[in-house]
């Protein structure tokens, strides 16, 4: 007991001392890779169709899911090339919007889309919000250092899902995956309406 | 226990390293959108009891029923939400409404076993109503798609909820009070109804 409380006021300790932290690590010139992973994190339509063809890949199977953790970053970052150097081509938040909930929709569905179908639609996707993120963080300043960071996001999260998604036992687990992709493409109609009003 | 202690030391470090205050990258109105969007079908009675007789339906008529019903639900809702957010009329929306709840917990109360496709139409053309009661209703100002997506997740957290209690149907008394939550239900639904017409 007499060590754990050790460790407990030692742990404490550790954090009282705080060093400076250099958010976003200003100083190395390293912080835009960090920004590029946030940027996934905090950008709905993003974060959605990644975890939603992260889904579908994983409940495809392995070779799927091994075509998808590949095709969508690559994709990604090509399309952001092409953002960040033709802006205006990436107007599109009705197509932004139209992949995760048509990846939800498969999902929810459980659609027996072929291995190529998955790799296809993982490229559509990936060239589209690649294209968005270019066109809008390039003029904010953000360098390609930044589209890095993007992409190595969406690789670890595909990565990660797809994996975790394939190694599920059938029942539960395995619905539980359907109802995800069902309230992802409901969301997705939702925003095709708030799209249209506004 | 030598475990658990060390854990907990372990855990108590974690939690202190927590940043729960860093909202860095966050945009204006995302935090607002997603809570407003979770709060939004909890926000009326005859929404909530509804739903979670959805689930309840769910768990009464068991597999496929338990989580097809909970899939088609919001799918539909979302569908009806794009309705409302289009302008497209629906009359007699809340007497819909209320005859949701009527009809699910009746159909809870009396233990009906229609065949599935009965059951996911009934429920999905209640579905409609409550999602075009909700397009009509969303704010402007906050992040459609954070909002969007809290509405629907609040939506499948009530139905997991008459799941979850719908699971105490495979014991007697657990069935008793099922059939009596499914009575309540649609009691509820009756004065929600009296009022809609009255």
């Amino acid at each position: 007991m007499r060590r754990v409380v050790g460790r407990i006021v030692l742990a404490l300790a550790g954090v009282a001392v705080a060093l400076p932290v250099n958010a976003h690590l200003v100083e190395t010139g390293f912080g835009e890779f960090y920004d590029g992973i946030a940027h996934v994190a905090v950008t709905p339509s993003d974060l959605l169709v990644v975890v939603a063809l992260a889904l579908l890949a994983g409940q495809r199977g392995i070779v799927a899911a091994r075509y998808a953790v590949f095709a969508l970053p690559i994709a990604w970052f090509v399309g952001g090339f092409i953002g960040a150097r033709w802006p205006a081509l990436a107007a599109m938040p009705l197509l932004t919007t139209l992949t995760f909930g048509v990846a939800g929709a498969l999902v929810a569905l459980n659609f027996k889309l072929r291995q190529l179908g998955v790799a296809a639609l993982a490229i559509g996707a990936g060239v589209v919000h690649g294209l968005v993120n270019g066109a809008t963080m390039a003029p904010a300043g953000a360098s390609s250092l930044a589209l890095g960071g993007v992409v190595s996001a969406i690789f670890c999260v595909t990565a990660i899902l797809s994996a975790e998604v394939c190694a599920l036992p059938k029942g539960w687990p395995q619905i539980v995956v359907r109802v995800a992709g069902s309230w992802i493409a409901a969301a997705g109609l939702l925003m095709i309406g708030w799209l249209s009003v506004s | 226990m030598k475990h658990w202690q060390e854990h907990s030391a372990l855990l108590v470090a974690l939690l202190l390293l927590g940043p729960a205050s860093a909202l860095a990258h966050q945009d204006t109105g995302q935090a607002a959108g997603f809570v407003t969007g979770l709060l939004h079908p909890v926000s009326g009675l005859d929404h909530v009891l509804a739903m979670v007789a959805v689930g309840l339906w769910g768990a009464v008529l068991e597999a496929p029923a338990i989580w097809v019903l909970p899939v088609a639900f919001p799918v539909v809702m979302a569908f009806g939400g794009l309705l409302g957010l289009l302008g497209v009329p629906l009359p007699g929306g809340e007497i819909g409404i209320a005859l949701s709840a009527v009809v699910l917990g009746a159909a809870v109360l009396a233990e009906l076993r229609p065949p599935l496709w009965v059951a996911t139409i009934i429920v999905a053309f209640f579905a409609i109503f409550h999602g075009h009661a909700h397009g009509r209703e969303l704010p402007d100002g906050t992040s459609a798609q954070l909002y969007s997506l809290g509405f629907v997740m609040a939506t499948g957290l009530l139905h997991a909820v008459g799941i979850m209690f719908g699971l105490a149907h495979r014991w007697s008394a657990g069935r008793q009070a099922v059939r009596a939550a499914g009575g309540g239900v649609a009691l509820a639904g009756l004065f929600f109804l009296w009022r809609a017409v009255a």
